[in-house]
C-alpha cells in the first residue's frame, strides 16, 4: 500500500483539536467506545468497500506495531 | 393432557426381514426418522423408489427444538405434499425487536417480497413438523407407495461392501441383518453412523450452551421476535423470545461454555430468570426445559461411496439464522432425485458427487453466516465487544447501523454457482434465476409457479412454446408453457428481465439447470445430460 497522499483537510489543526476535545474528560472505556462509534460513522460516510479495505491496510502498515510489506 | 411427543407414533412391529433366511437388500435405507430423514423418505417414495427408515426411537422429538421453517422449506413441503398442514398450524411473524441492555434499540419488519405462495418464515415446533411428515408417510402407504418406518430399530453396525452396505439392526426382540444399496445417515449431530464409520467432523469450533424453555403464557403476548443483547436477566449473553402455536413461547438463553448444566436446568433457577425477562405480572407454565450445546463444523465430504450423510449428521451450525433443519431439508431435496436417477440407471453414480459438491458449498455458506452472527452476538475480544456495542448504540438513532446488527441472518437457500450440473446461461436474463439458483416462486393467475414445477425435470417456456414431453435415455421431461395474461409482473421481473421470452430447464429439486432465450431441443438435451452428471464429451 502506498501512502495516502497529502491531507484533504483544509483546517488540519482545527480538526485535530476537535478530535482531542471530544475525548476530554472521558474514561479510557468511554473513549474506546467513542472511537468505535466514530469509525463506524466515518465508514458509513465513506461508503465504498474498496476504499475502506485500503484504509484498513494503511492503518495496519503504519506505526510501531505494524508489519511493513 | 398427554403431550404429542409422549405417544409412540411408529411403534415397533416385527418386520418380515427379521425372519428372512438371508439378509434382505433394500435400494435405500435411511437411518433416522427426524425431519430430514422423513422428508427424504417421502420424496423417494412418492416418486416410486422403495425406502426403509430405521429409527432407534418411536416418537416425534421431545420439546420444540427447530422452530423456524423458512420459505424454501415450506416450498419443499409443498412438493412433498404436506405444505398446507405446516402453514395452517404455524405462526407467521414479521416484526422483530432488538434490545441492548435494558432498552429497545430498534424494531424491524421482515417485509417479505410479494408474489410468493409461502411466507418468509413460520414458527412451528419440530414435533408438529415431524408429525405432519409421518402423517404424509401414512397417506403414501395407504396409496400403496413403497415406504416403511421401523421404530425402535437401532443400527449397531455398518459395514461397507461391494455395491452395498451391510447393517446390523437391534430391535426390542432380536438383532437382524439388512443390506442397503444406498445408505443415508440422517441421524443427527451426534451421528452414531458417523462414529461407527470413524469419519471426521472438523471445522471451526464454537463452544456454547443454550437453555431452551417452552413456556405456556396465560395472557396474550405479541407475535414478534424479540432479541436481547446483554440483557439484565442474562448478563453478557443473548436471549431470544419467539411465539409458537398453541400459546407456547420459545425462550432461548445463551449460557456460555463454562456452566453447570444440571444446576442451570433446575426450575428454581430458570423461573426467576424468566420472570425478570417477561415481567413479574406475566403468568406462565414451564412446558419443557433443555440445554443444548452447539459447534460449527462439517464432515470433509458428505458422500462416502454408498453411504451418504444429510442434515446435522453432515454439518452443524449455530442456531442463529435457523440454518439447521432448513439446510437439512435442502439436503434431502438435493439428494432425493439424484438417488432415484442413479437407482433407475438414468444417471451415473457420480451424479451423487454433485450432492456432496452442492451441499458442502451450502454448508460452508451456512457456517460462514452463522459464525459471523456468533462473533457479533458473543464478542471474542475486548475490541470486538467495543465495536459490537458501538453498532448497537448507533442503531438506536442511525438507520445505517441497523444492517450491521447481526442477531442471525435468516436462512435463504444456497445458489449452486459453479456446480458441475449447471448448463447454458445467458446474462441477458435476470441474475437471480441464473443456473444453480432455486427457482423463485411467482403468481400465475390464481395459481403459483412452483406448484407447476413438479414431477421431475421441467422445461419451462415463458412466452415460448415447448414440447409437452422431451425424453433423453428414456427420461421424460415435463413441458410447461406460460403465455400472455398469466405472465404477471413478478414472473417477468424474476424470469425475463428485459427479454420478451425465455426457456428454463428446472431440476426436480426446483433449482435452475440451464436457460436460453428460445427453445432448442439439442441444447436442452445437452443441458439435461449435464444436469444428470454426464461428462462434457458424453454429450458434446
Amino acid at each position: 500500500m502506498t501512502g495516502m497522499g497529502t491531507t484533504g483537510l483544509t483546517k488540519p489543526d482545527a480538526f485535530y483539536e476537535s478530535l482531542l476535545k471530544a475525548h476530554e474528560g472521558l474514561s479510557k472505556a468511554d473513549s474506546d467506545a467513542f472511537n468505535a462509534r466514530l469509525i463506524l460513522l466515518m465508514a458509513n460516510q465513506i461508503g465504498d468497500e474498496a476504499v475502506l479495505e485500503g484504509l484498513l491496510a494503511s492503518a495496519a502498515t503504519s506505526g510501531v506495531s505494524a508489519v511493513k510489506d | 393432557m398427554t403431550k404429542l411427543f409422549e405417544v409412540p407414533l411408529y411403534p415397533y412391529q416385527r418386520s418380515k426381514d427379521q425372519d428372512a433366511a438371508s439378509p434382505v437388500r433394500h435400494p435405500v435405507v435411511i437411518i433416522g426418522a427426524g425431519p430430514v430423514g422423513l422428508a427424504l423418505a417421502i420424496d423417494l417414495a412418492q416418486s416410486g423408489v422403495p425406502v426403509v427408515v430405521l429409527d432407534e426411537n418411536d416418537k416425534v422429538s421431545v420439546g420444540s427444538r427447530a422452530i423456524c421453517f423458512s420459505k424454501r422449506s415450506l416450498e419443499i413441503f409443498d412438493r412433498l405434499g404436506c405444505g398446507d398442514e405446516m402453514v395452517q398450524k404455524g405462526v407467521v411473524w414479521n416484526l422483530g425487536k432488538v434490545f441492548f441492555g435494558d432498552r429497545k434499540v430498534y424494531e424491524f419488519n421482515l417485509l417479505p417480497e410479494d408474489g410468493h405462495k409461502r411466507p418468509a418464515f413460520i414458527n412451528l415446533q419440530q414435533y408438529y413438523c415431524e408429525l405432519y411428515l409421518v402423517e404424509r408417510i401414512r397417506m403414501l402407504q395407504a396409496e400403496g407407495k413403497p415406504i416403511e418406518i421401523r421404530g425402535r430399530n437401532r443400527v449397531s453396525e455398518i459395514e461397507p461392501a461391494a455395491g452395498h452396505t451391510r447393517l446390523i439392526v437391534e430391535t426390542p426382540e432380536d438383532a437382524y441383518r439388512l443390506e442397503a444399496e444406498w445408505l443415508v445417515a440422517c441421524d443427527g449431530a451426534a451421528s452414531p453412523a458417523r462414529r461407527m464409520m470413524d469419519l471426521e467432523f472438523a471445522g471451526r469450533v464454537f463452544e456454547d450452551n443454550f437453555l431452551i424453555a417452552d413456556v405456556v403464557m396465560k395472557a396474550d403476548f405479541p407475535t414478534e421476535r424479540w432479541f436481547w443483547f446483554d440483557p439484565p436477566f442474562n448478563k453478557d449473553q443473548s436471549a431470544l423470545l419467539h411465539k409458537q402455536p398453541d400459546g407456547v413461547w420459545r425462550i432461548d438463553l445463551q449460557l456460555g461454555w463454562d456452566i453447570d448444566k444440571e444446576e442451570e436446568k433446575k426450575p428454581d433457577h430458570v423461573i426467576p430468570r424468566l420472570k425478570q425477562m417477561l415481567g413479574d405480572d406475566v403468568d406462565f407454565d414451564l412446558e419443557w426445559i433443555s440445554i443444548y450445546t452447539f459447534q460449527c463444523r462439517r464432515m470433509g465430504t458428505f458422500r462416502h461411496d454408498r453411504v451418504i450423510f444429510a442434515g446435522d449428521s453432515a454439518h452443524q451450525v449455530s442456531p442463529f439464522g435457523a440454518r439447521g433443519a432448513n439446510s437439512g431439508f435442502q439436503d434431502a431435496d438435493n439428494l432425493g432425485w439424484k438417488l432415484k436417477m442413479v437407482l433407475e440407471g438414468k444417471a451415473p453414480e457420480r451424479l451423487l458427487d454433485s450432492y456432496a459438491y452442492e451441499r458442502e458449498m451450502a454448508a460452508d455458506e451456512n457456517i460462514l453466516q452463522s459464525s459471523r452472527s456468533t462473533d457479533f452476538i458473543t464478542p471474542k475480544s475486548e475490541m470486538s465487544r467495543i465495536f459490537r456495542d458501538a453498532v448497537l448504540d448507533l442503531a438506536e438513532d442511525h438507520a445505517f447501523a441497523r444492517p450491521l446488527v447481526n442477531s442471525g441472518r435468516l436462512s435463504v437457500p444456497c445458489i449452486y454457482d459453479g456446480s458441475p450440473l449447471n448448463g447454458a446461461d445467458t446474462d441477458l436474463l435476470p441474475m437471480r434465476t441464473r443456473p444453480g439458483s432455486p427457482a423463485p416462486d411467482a403468481p400465475l393467475g390464481a395459481d403459483w409457479l412452483l406448484d407447476r414445477l413438479k414431477g421431475g425435470f421441467v422445461v419451462l417456456g415463458i412466452n415460448c412454446s415447448v414440447p409437452e414431453d422431451i425424453s433423453l435415455n428414456g427420461l421424460k421431461v415435463v413441458g410447461v408453457a406460460i403465455h400472455g395474461p398469466d405472465i404477471g409482473p413478478e414472473l417477468r421481473d424474476r424470469y425475463l428481465g428485459e427479454q420478451s421470452k425465455a426457456v428454463y430447464l428446472i431440476r426436480p429439486d426446483q433449482h435452475v439447470a440451464a436457460r436460453w432465450l428460445e427453445f432448442d431441443r439439442t441444447a436442452v438435451e445437452a443441458a439435461l445430460a449435464k444436469a444428470l452428471g454426464a461428462k462434457e464429451e458424453e454429450h458434446a
